[in-house]
This record gives C-alpha cells, sequence and structure tokens, in this order.
C-alpha cells in the first residue's frame, strides 16, 4: 500500500504551519521536506537536504524571497529552488544547475498537500465545500497509516453546535486507505469531519482532520479541545495496538544523485546562441521617459534561476536578437522584468520591442546568463548606473538590500521622468542616490567625490553609456580603485573591429587546428567545424563567449575585459578578438 | 545501528576509547567502538577494556590522556604527534563530545573552511569575509591527504587573538578518523600551535571526538584552550547533527562540491581508494 501512496497526494502540513519567514520539517513516506512560504505567497516544498553537504535545510532561514543554508550560507531561490550564490566563491556565478529537488504544492482545506510522484489531482472531497473549514490540529501517531484508518472508521463526536452534548450519532460516508469520512448528528445539529492520514513513514501517521463549518472564539476553542481530547485517545489506543506488533522497518529515502557534471568542480557551461524559453508578454508599461517595461511570463513550467547581474538574449519577431538585463530581486521567480530604451539609431532592436511587441505577445528568450555576477564579500559596494545601465544594478542592489549589505546605488539621468522602475527604486530607500540633469563635466566631479574614498574590500560596479563609463573607470582608477575592485558592463562594443588578419588557432582539448581567414571570428571558424561555442551578444559586450589563451598573444577587440586582465593575456572573446600572434593555443 | 565493521583498515588500528580523566575506580566505563559494546575498567589503576559480547579484553594502552584500543591485531602503532614532546606546549584534552553523526562527517566538517563564517561567527570567520581562497591538497609519500597555504580571515583566531588577521593552515589527514589541524601561533609567528582530532567511531552513525590540544604556553592558558575548543566544537554539533544521510557519502555524485571543497573531494577519494565502508555510503557503481 505504501508503494501505492508514492503517486497519492497526502496532506503534509497545515496551512497555518507555514508561519512568516518560518520553515516547516514535513515528513511524507520517509522522506523529509523543508516547507516554506515565500513573501509573495508560493509554498516550496524541497528535499530537507542541502545539495553541497546535506544539512537540512529546515534549520536554514527564510528570508521571504530565498532560502539560506545554515552551513555555508548557499542561497536558494524562492520557486525555482536553485542556488544563487556561493559564499566561498563570491566572484562566481554558481552553475545554474545546481538546483535542489522540488516536489509540487498544493493548498486546500486548510491544508498542504504534496505527492513524491503525483498521478491526478488532489482528492475532491463532496463533503467540503471550499471556504468555511476549520482545520484541526494535527495529531501525530506512532502507528501505521491503515491501522490509525482502521480505528478512525469507529471515532464518535459531536457536531460543532451541540459540541457540549453527548448524544451524537457518527456515521462513516465514505473511506479510503488514507482519509476517513464522518457525519455526526446531534438534533439538529449536524457536522462533516474529513480526517485524512498523513503517512509520515511506515510506524508513523499524522491525522489531519477538517470540519466542514467555521468557529469563532470560545465556540472555537472548545470545538478544537473536543476534537483534541478524543482524537488523543484515539492515539493512545492505536499506539498500544501497534506497539503489540513488531514495529515495520522504516522506509528509506532515495536521495537522487547529483547531475554528473555537478559532482566536478563546477565549470561555465557551454552552450550556443539558443532561445531554449517561451515566455509571453504579461505586462508593457512605460517605466520612465523613452523606456518600456516588460514582464515575460513563462509558457509553461516554471523560469530557470537566475543571479543578480544575469541577462536574457530576447529573440525578437523581426529575427533580431539583443540582450537584456533581468532587474528582478532575489526569489522574484515567477517572470522577469527588463527595461527596454527606445535608441534613435535603434536598427531593429528597441524599435521593435516598443512599437511591434504587444502584451500576450510570444518571445523566445534564452536561458540566464551572468557574466556581471555580483560578489557579496565587498565591505561595502558602490553602483554607479547610467541612464538604462540601472538595470543590472538594480537586480544587485536589491540583492544587497535583502541581505542587509551596506550599499549605495548612484544614479545618473537626464531628470525625475527619467528614473526606471520607480517602485524598485523605493525599496532601496536612502542606499538611493539619484544625481539629475548633469553636464559631462559635472557628472565628472561627482564621480570623483563619489568615488573618493577606496577602502581595501570596497567594489564598484558601473553600467551606462560608454563614454561615462569609461569616465568612471579612468576616475576610479586614478582615485587608487585597482582593477580587481572594479567591475563594469558596456551595452555594446562601440570599438570599431579590426578583422583584417589572418592567424592559426589550435584548440588544446578538442585537439583542432583551424585557419581563421580575414573577414571571419574565430567563433564563426569554429563553429563551421562543428564546435559548439556559447554566446550572447555577438560583439565583444557581455562576456558569455569567452575562452582560456594557453599559448599566444591575443588582439583585443572586446569591452568586457578590464586592463589587467587584457595584460595578462589569457582570456579572449572569440566573437571579436584575434590574434596578434600567428597561432593561437585556447582551451576548448 | 550497530553494524560490524568489517574494514581491516580499522580494526587493524588502535582508536580511543575514553579520556583517562572520565575513569572512575568504582564502576566501569561503558562505550561502544565500530558497534562493540565495551566496558573500560580502571582497577587499582591498571587499566582493562573487556568487550561486552565475548568478555574478551582486549589490547589496550595509554597514550597523551586517553585510553587506546585495538579491536584486533594492530598493523601500525598509536599516531605519534611530536609536538606533544615539547615542554613549552600545553597538552590538552578538549573534551570528549559524542556527535549523531558519522565520524567521517566529523573529519570532513573539520577539514572545512568555508563555514567558518556562518557557524562560528565572530571567532574563526565573520561575513562579508566568506571567500575561500584556492589551496594545495597532495597525498603525501606516507600517504596522507595534506592541505597546504589555507588562508582564512578570522576576526578571533585563538584565545588570545585582539583583532582578526588572516589565519594560516595546514590540514592532515592522518588516518581514516584522524585529522590534524596546525595553525600559526600570533606570539611566535613560525611555531605552530597543532589540534589533532581523534574520532571514535562508535557506531556507523554516532561518534566522539575527542580533541587533542599542543598549544604554545606563552600568554595562554590551559584552562582558556579548552574552553575555546570547546565553545568552537559546540557551535558544529547541531550541524553535524543535522546532515542527511548521517553517513558520509562517497558517491562523488552524492553531493555537489565546489572548489573549496577540494580538500575534502581527497579525503573521500582517498577513503574511496582505501575501500573504508564503516560510518560511509559507499560509491555506485
Amino acid at each position: 500500500m505504501l508503494e501505492e501512496a508514492r503517486s497519492r497526494w497526502h496532506p503534509i502540513a497545515a496551512t497555518h504551519d507555514l508561519q512568516f519567514r518560518h520553515v516547516f520539517h514535513g515528513q511524507l513516506l520517509g522522506r523529509e521536506f523543508a516547507v516554506w512560504r515565500a513573501d509573495d505567497g508560493y509554498v516550496n516544498i524541497w528535499e530537507n537536504r542541502c545539495l553541497h553537504r546535506g544539512v537540512r535545510l529546515s534549520i536554514g532561514i527564510n528570508d521571504g524571497r530565498e532560502l539560506k543554508c545554515q552551513y555555508h550560507g548557499w542561497r536558494y531561490s524562492n520557486r525555482t529552488a536553485g542556488c544563487t550564490y556561493i559564499p566561498a566563491h563570491p566572484a562566481d556565478a554558481p552553475a545554474r544547475t545546481i538546483t535542489n529537488r522540488t516536489f509540487p504544492a498544493i493548498e486546500r482545506y486548510g491544508l498542504v498537500w504534496s505527492s513524491e510522484e503525483p498521478r491526478g489531482e488532489v482528492p475532491d472531497v463532496a463533503a467540503l465545500a471550499e471556504g468555511k473549514l476549520l482545520a484541526l490540529r494535527g495529531i501525530p501517531v506512532n502507528a501505521p497509516a491503515d491501522k490509525v484508518v482502521e480505528r478512525l472508521k469507529a471515532y464518535r463526536f459531536q457536531p460543532n453546535a451541540a459540541i457540549g452534548g453527548e448524544g451524537a450519532e457518527t456515521i462513516v460516508e465514505a473511506a479510503q486507505d488514507f482519509a476517513v469520512a464522518l457525519h455526526s448528528r446531534d438534533g439538529g445539529a449536524e457536522t462533516h469531519g474529513v480526517f485524512f492520514v498523513q503517512p509520515v513513514d511506515s510506524n508513523r501517521s499524522v491525522i489531519r482532520g477538517v470540519l466542514d463549518q467555521e468557529a469563532e472564539g470560545a465556540a472555537r476553542l472548545a470545538i478544537l479541545r473536543h476534537h483534541n481530547e478524543r482524537l488523543s485517545k484515539l492515539r493512545d489506543e492505536v499506539e498500544r495496538e501497534a506497539a503489540s506488533a513488531p514495529a515495520p522497518t522504516p522506509i528509506e529515502p532515495v536521495y537522487e544523485r547529483v547531475s554528473a557534471e555537478l559532482a566536478e568542480m563546477p565549470e561555465v557551461t557551454t552552450h550556443g546562441r539558443k532561445a531554449a524559453l517561451r515566455v509571453s508578454v504579461a505586462r508593457k508599461w512605460q517605466t520612465a521617459d523613452g523606456i518600456a517595461g516588460f514582464e515575460l511570463r513563462p509558457i509553461k513550467g516554471i523560469l530557470p534561476t537566475f543571479q543578480p547581474g544575469a541577462h536574457i538574449d530576447v529573440h525578437m519577431p523581426n529575427g533580431e536578437i539583443r540582450q537584456y538585463s533581468i532587474t528582478n530581486g532575489p526569489g522574484e521567480t515567477d517572470s522577469f522584468i527588463i527595461g527596454v530604451k527606445l535608441e534613435r539609431d535603434s536598427k531593429g532592436g528597441s524599435k521593435c520591442m516598443h512599437e511591434t511587441v504587444r502584451e500576450g505577445d510570444v518571445l523566445a528568450i534564452s536561458e540566464p546568463r551572468n557574466n556581471f555576477p555580483l560578489r557579496r564579500d565587498s565591505i561595502k559596494t558602490l553602483f554607479v548606473a547610467g541612464g538604462i545601465g540601472i538595470t543590472p544594478l538594480l537586480a544587485m542592489a536589491q540583492a544587497l538590500k535583502n541581505q542587509e549589505l551596506t550599499h549605495e546605488l548612484h544614479y545618473f539621468a537626464q531628470g525625475e521622468e527619467h528614473l526606471a522602475f520607480a517602485d524598485r527604486l523605493k525599496y532601496l530607500g536612502d542606499a538611493l542616490k539619484p544625481h539629475l540633469g548633469l553636464s559631462p563635466d559635472a557628472t565628472g566631479a561627482e564621480l570623483r567625490q563619489i568615488l573618493a574614498d577606496y577602502r581595501n574590500g570596497m567594489h564598484l560596479y558601473i553600467c551606462g553609456p560608454g563614454p561615462m563609463l569609461e569616465a568612471a573607470r579612468k576616475i576610479a582608477a586614478d582615485q587608487g580603485w585597482p582593477d580587481t575592485a572594479v567591475h563594469f558592463e558596456y551595452f555594446k562594443n562601440t570599438n570599431k573591429i579590426d578583422d583584417s588578419s589572418s592567424f592559426e588557432v589550435a584548440l588544446a582539448r578538442s585537439c583542432v587546428t583551424l585557419q581563421v581567414p580575414a573577414g571571419k571570428t574565430i567563433m564563426q571558424v569554429m563553429r563551421e567545424s562543428g564546435i559548439d561555442v556559447p554566446s550572447s551578444c555577438e560583439q565583444g559586450a557581455c562576456g558569455t563567449c569567452v575562452a582560456t589563451v594557453i599559448e599566444g598573444e591575443p588582439d583585443h577587440q572586446d569591452v568586457y575585459l578590464n586592463d589587467a586582465e587584457r595584460k595578462a593575456g589569457t582570456k579572449i572573446m572569440t566573437c571579436v578578438s584575434r590574434a596578434k600572434s600567428a597561432r593561437l593555443v585556447l582551451d576548448i | 545501528m550497530a553494524t560490524r565493521c568489517v574494514d581491516r583498515e580499522l580494526l587493524n588500528d588502535w582508536h580511543i576509547v575514553a579520556d583517562q580523566e572520565s575513569l572512575s575506580q568504582d564502576a566501569p566505563f561503558a562505550t561502544r567502538l565500530l558497534g562493540v559494546d565495551l566496558a573500560v575498567h580502571n582497577r587499582s589503576n591498571k587499566i582493562e577494556v573487556v568487550r561486552s559480547d565475548t568478555g574478551a579484553t582486549l589490547k589496550s594502552a595509554e597514550r597523551y590522556g586517553f585510553i587506546w584500543v585495538c579491536l584486533d591485531k594492530p598493523w601500525r602503532d598509536i599516531i605519534y604527534i611530536p609536538e606533544a614532546n615539547e615542554a613549552d606546549r600545553h597538552l590538552v584534552n578538549g573534551g570528549s563530545i559524542a556527535v549523531k553523526v558519522s565520524g567521517l562527517r566529523a573529519v570532513e566538517n573539520f577539514l572545512d573552511m568555508g563555514h567558518f563564517p556562518f557557524i562560528h561567527t565572530g571567532w574563526l570567520g565573520e561575513e562579508p569575509h566568506t571567500e575561500v581562497a584556492p589551496y594545495k591538497v597532495e597525498i603525501t609519500p606516507q600517504d596522507e591527504v595534506v592541505a597546504t597555504e589555507c588562508k582564512f580571515y578570522q576576526p578571533i583566531a585563538s584565545p588570545t587573538a585582539k583583532e582578526g588577521f588572516i589565519v594560516d593552515y595546514i590540514y592532515k589527514v592522518i588516518r581514516p578518523y584522524t585529522v590534524a589541524l596546525y595553525k600559526s601561533n600570533p606570539i611566535q609567528k613560525h611555531r605552530l600551535d597543532v589540534i589533532t582530532l581523534f574520532v571514535q567511531p562508535v557506531d556507523e552513525e554516532n561518534c566522539v571526538a575527542h580533541p587533542y590540544l599542543c598549544y604554545l604556553k606563552e600568554g595562554m592558558e590551559a584552562a582558556t584552550v579548552r574552553s575555546f575548543m570547546q565553545l568552537i566544537f559546540a557551535q558544529d554539533k547541531p550541524i553535524l547533527e543535522n546532515q542527511v544521510p548521517k553517513r558520509l557519502p562517497l558517491d562523488p555524485r552524492a553531493e555537489t562540491p565546489i572548489r573549496a571543497d577540494a580538500v575534502s573531494v581527497s579525503y573521500r577519494r582517498w577513503l574511496r581508494d582505501r575501500a573504508v565502508t564503516y560510518g560511509a555510503i559507499p560509491a555506485q557503481a
């Protein structure tokens, strides 16, 4: 019976067990769950162990958006259960596939239901109309579920309206493997009571009773006490009976193995410029002058986990592909929010998003990629945003705000009406520092002040139009910020790409040597030979196509690498950069 | 869970079963080793360790203030700790602490720096200083797992530390259930304080940790050393007891390692290579 029980729905908690920011330790058929409600109302039911070292997540911290493991502070996102941050490696974005095992959750009859491998729906109980119900206290019993069900068939109780009486007649209306529906009548008073039995383990159960009528105040207390006393008595009887029989062996839960890829030290996943996800435009609105906000919801299933700083490729109806940063705060995983600025000289990207795409349209997007990861081991983080450059930094600032880490978001814009995502900005409180209507010179002066006192352990993140970004990087360098503390993301690469050189590329791991002629990129040549190369912007701005250089001198033409990285010559963006030497050896 | 041990590596080795100070003249001290119930008798200061199942007297020894036992014929001697012979050190038993988890999990936790800011907050680590810098791991010619160049920012790294600094560590797994930590002394910077953690495998899912500390005496009281160790271990205990499953999985795909876990990855592989199964969940074929 218990084997079959795996495919059924069972109650694992009462709705009132999932208190604000609490993590509830649930159990079903020998398996433990960490059950928690996020601030957006979503109920998460996860395997009760962190994928890293097996520590119970039910002792973790529910911050309303994410669940943080006690042991090493790994953070897992609401809804997706994907890992968003690993504190031991603050500079890395965790492999997106580090995702905890989740189980379905449905709230019904004042109870939270789940199942290991659900077939069908949560039982529809005719006696219990949704609405005015009273869920009784769960009564744990040290006995197998079938024994508890047998006893419940003989359970007698008073109807709510005659709770103080004695003479009620209780009849069994229906009985199944894990539930008994009873009806109690005393004169004119009657109450339906359905008693679900949660099979916790082979020898442990919880009785979860639900009555079809609500009650308030003293009457409610009297009803709860009535059932508490009678069910406790029933428990004692079942436990006595169960104790006389040999206890069945406890059920050993089977923990799924992690993927082979995760068993090794994680590396960057390789995939091409693919758009695996289909989303619909749930909302489109003007979030600032010239900036449209888009809320993208999955057509089916749930969206993958993202980290602050991540972007998606949006494949547009006109065939163009553009990158947009996800502006969501942590744990907001039901949709992606992006902001699109209408570019005056748009080649069809932003113009299409503004003029053609409407609410209800379906778009293809890539999985989120994070080449602009946020460290959270900084003693103070400064964000400098220019115009639409706010988008990745907004996601980052919300993440730090949620963790109460010190930060300031300096937002440069032409005027008040140009500040996008006002609701999200408001959430940041005093950390938001708008700088409005400044000339380039005044912007420079302001930046000099903002970046004046660098201390070891501080980090700076910049995103904005090219000239402003250049200015901010230069000012930071002049005022003592080391390259390693300055992180930036360009919208696009405005360098004029010189693709006149021709050279040889050897791919060390693939054991292939390729000729790159003038007019073609390393990436194009690799793809023509059937080598899968991940990419996104394909103009040297986003960092997705980075490769490690083992030998040879790169001719950097991207805007992703910082000066120190350029000088080191150990990394190359294969979409635009080339070789100064006759031969390059790459770790591909 | 009193499964019998079949690992020769463990049956033919010495294990601590009691701290000498915990023995009384009046009553035998009851304990368990590798699933075998034992009674430690202290008759007029002569120690005798008897198996409860067969009544046989086992080969026992006294060293470093502990009672040692081997269930079979010992293949090798009790671990030699050179620092225990240096006169200017406190030689302190940190207090034997029972933990409801496999001793192998306790050893792995001892090798782990990543948890310092979260479990030993304000002492061995502190947010936001959470980064675990790359370090080196190798297997020595003596077949020990050694991690060197380990560095971590610690607010109060030792009982006498007054301010935070980056501490250098060396870790060494000496035997499956024995691990040592070498830490730069804050006063005599060229010398190392040593903590050796002897873990008694009570059974597959229970252990008793016996920390043995060799700390330089300069500027330090023995009682302070002991209470610091107890503070730190008390912080680890509730986490260890919430690890699921309780035994250490040796399958590379059972849990998710990161670069910071390089030493634990090597430790698990080293256990697999030596066919240690007691307290472990063997790798799937």
